[in-house]
């Protein structure tokens, strides 16, 4: 117990600070401001993967350590889609993911938000379309923003649910 | 007739070294399985391809010192012998080879494995040109076997999961608490990957190979890149070598950090998953710096790697890994001393030596079940023949084992990231590569973080691939997780799939 707490003691807090002047913690700062604006508490994704090569879900679990400390900004990962205000969907959407995918749509109460990971979730990737694959997501449900990039990195992702939720704003106002 | 005979039969096989093939008909298609599991030979992989009128349904195996690729050319559509009795791990490859070769075993359990509803039976994707579209927006139903009795009940876990984590189906019977049988069910990612594999340039297909298991991107890479040099007889230069191996231990590192918090963080101990995720970050962070990427997805390719060491970069990796040794050694002590995490660890999730070896259990799951492998070793490529990595292996065979033996090779995949960063080969990174040419195979093998990652490629000429298989340890190591749990409670699972960490995108293809 000892060493557990002279580890925490030790390390300290290491989430980034606000006045640093790095892109990524301009991109956190409106974050929060926005989700106070349009949603007025915290905002709640569900994450489901419809045929990622699980490389997108690593820089989507990055999110979550304490030096991006998503929850801190007031966003958290929700077990259920009947609990999100925003589905985070990595691709391509394998056709047997597309029911499952679908319902979990079906299920998210609206107004519902959907943000496409990945290149194969904005375009199909290296997979495309075939056989066994429906290619880019908004070919299964609506997306609101696609995130590219191979994986996209923990930054690229926050701009990417920022850009949700100002469009959700931009929606609302009119 | 014993293995040396076969083995004194076979020829040289292009690709990763100390491998051997064997072209078998179908009588001593049975006798060289059953004297490769008589000699403590394990089966990596199994898969078949195609030419006109006639099937070849191919096996990789491994025994102590070589590796056998056995061919078995088959008249089209007639059955082949079932080889699951001697590998229980070719009963799952035997149902998905049918799904997407239509050459079926000689087995009792003909239900279809990758194939859901996507296509029908009699389209075989890997052969047939116009792929009839299925009407996959409707779930099929699936034969899942029943548990009879007083108070079984079941419990659907899937596909979509409560945690950021990939899809499949887990079905339980349960008495109370206790887990009487799991049945998984996989597939769900399944993307059409070795079809899609014939459609690329055999130069540019590296990049689909780093993304049939994304976690294990530079292992299918260099697996893929292994495959086609053989073939393009190219001497890779020494310093594309020493910067593959560097990639791939930096890609162990990454995915072992990432498990040890998770797995802290399952047994309800969520300082281990700030801190190991901390620790991640600032590694990936340094991996961006010295090598231009946090996941190195497209590093490896063929005749060398893409990337180079950023010389400042590579400083400050270097000062890192010292300082992630220590930390992980100052961190280990907290997990070993902490009593929560011993009581939950201990004895969850138990796989013996007995049935790791009988089952085929491997790679890091199986060397903490006492199954001592490591290819790095066994069978090493350049340049671990000149770095002497030591084998980290345990006999427990529970969850504390999986949890040791990452903390032993992240101990030692630190150290062999010093050596390479210290020792690391002057001149250039790459070479050019042709297109070999039409009708060849080449096997690449390398020990990826999960366990041995191969790829068979088969070269139709003209810059153009006639047919490549990738192979994810997982296919060894999901039946075994159905056995680790039996007598298990269910909330303990989680953690027990998570110990195990297998891939669905790489076994789902």
């Amino acid at each position: 117990m000892l060493k557990t707490l002279r580890q925490i003691g030790s390390i300290g807090i290491v989430t980034e600070a606000a006045p640093n002047a790095d892109e990524s913690l301009r991109v956190r700062e409106t974050l929060r401001e926005q989700l106070r604006a349009v949603l007025g508490r915290a905002l709640c994704i569900r994450h489901v993967d419809a045929g990622s090569c699980n490389g997108c879900e690593l820089e989507i679990h990055a999110l979550n350590n304490p030096l991006y400390n998503l929850e801190g900004l007031g966003i958290r990962f929700v077990a259920s889609p009947r609990h999100a205000d925003l589905l985070l969907v990595t691709g391509p959407v394998s056709r047997h993911m597309q029911a499952a995918l679908i319902r979990t749509y079906e299920a998210t109460p609206a107004p519902k938000l959907v943000v496409a990971v990945g290149d194969c979730g904005c375009s199909g990737g290296v997979f495309g379309e075939s056989y066994a694959s429906c290619g880019p997501v908004a070919n299964v449900i609506p997306v609101d923003v696609a995130v590219p990039g191979c994986p996209p990195n923990p930054t690229r992702l926050l701009a990417g649910i920022l850009a949700a939720v100002m469009r959700s704003r931009g929606a609302g106002s009119r | 007739m014993p293995l040396t005979r076969w083995l004194a039969r076979s020829q040289p096989q292009s690709g990763a070294p100390g491998l051997r093939s064997l072209s078998v008909t179908a009588e001593e298609w049975r006798a060289v399985m059953e004297d490769l599991r008589a000699a403590g030979g394990r089966l990596v992989s199994l898969w078949a391809s195609h030419e006109p009128g006639l099937d070849v349904v191919r096996a990789a195996a491994l025994t102590g010192s070589a590796g056998l690729i056995v061919s078995l050319p088959v008249t089209d559509g007639a059955p082949y012998p079932a080889v699951d009795d001697l590998f229980p791990a070719a009963l799952r490859m035997q149902r998905a080879l049918h799904d997407l070769s239509g050459v079926r075993a000689a087995s009792a359990d003909t239900r279809p494995w990758l194939r859901h509803s996507a296509w029908p039976e009699a389209f075989r994707p890997l052969i047939d040109a116009a792929p009839p579209i299925g009407d996959s927006a409707v779930p099929d139903a699936y034969e899942f076997v029943r548990v009879e009795g007083d108070g079984v009940h079941e419990i659907g876990v899937g596909p979509v999961h409560a945690g950021t984590i990939e899809p499949g189906h887990f079905r339980f019977s349960v008495v109370g608490e206790k887990v009487l049988r799991l049945e998984e069910r996989l597939g769900y990612v399944h993307k059409g990957i070795e079809r899609r594999f014939t459609q690329l340039p055999i130069l540019e297909a590296h990049r689909l190979a780093a993304r049939v298991s994304g976690d294990s991107a530079v292992a299918f890479s260099w697996a893929y890149a292994q495959a086609l040099e053989g073939l393009a007889a190219v001497e890779v230069p020494p310093r594309g070598l020493w910067l593959r191996a560097l990639c791939l231990e930096l890609e162990r590192l990454a995915n072992h950090l990432g498990d040890l918090g998770a797995l802290g963080n399952d047994a309800g101990f969520a300082f281990g998953l700030t801190q190991f995720s901390r620790l991640k970050e600032l590694l990936l962070r340094g991996v961006q710096g010295a090598l231009g990427a946090r996941y190195l997805m497209d590093a490896v390719v063929p005749g060398g790697t893409s990337c180079d060491l950023d010389a400042g970069g590579a400083g400050e990796l270097r000062a890192f890994i010292s300082a992630l040794a220590g930390e992980t050694v100052k961190l280990r002590i907290i997990y070993d001393e902490h009593d929560g995490l011993r009581d939950r660890f201990s004895g969850a999730g138990t796989v013996s030596p007995e049935l790791a070896a009988q089952l085929g259990l491997t790679g890091l799951a199986g060397r903490a079940s006492g199954q001592a492998f490591d290819l790095r070793i066994d069978l090493p490529s350049a340049p671990y023949t000149e770095l002497a990595p030591r084998k980290c292996a345990r006999r427990e065979g529970d969850v504390a084992a999986r949890v040791a033996v990452r903390f032993d090779e992240v101990e030692e995949s630190c150290r062999l990231v010093g050596e390479l960063l210290d020792r690391m080969p002057a001149g250039p990174g790459w070479t050019p590569v042709q297109p070999p040419p039409g009708g060849l195979v080449g096997v690449g093998l390398i020990e990826g973080w999960r366990g041995p990652v191969c790829i068979a490629l088969e070269t139709a000429g003209a810059g153009a691939i006639h047919r490549c298989h990738p192979h994810d340890p997982s296919w060894q190591n999901w039946p075994v997780l159905e056995h680790a749990v039996i007598g298990n409670i269910v909330p303990d699972f989680p953690l027990i799939n998570k110990s195990f960490n297998l891939s669905y995108s790489g076994h789902d293809l």
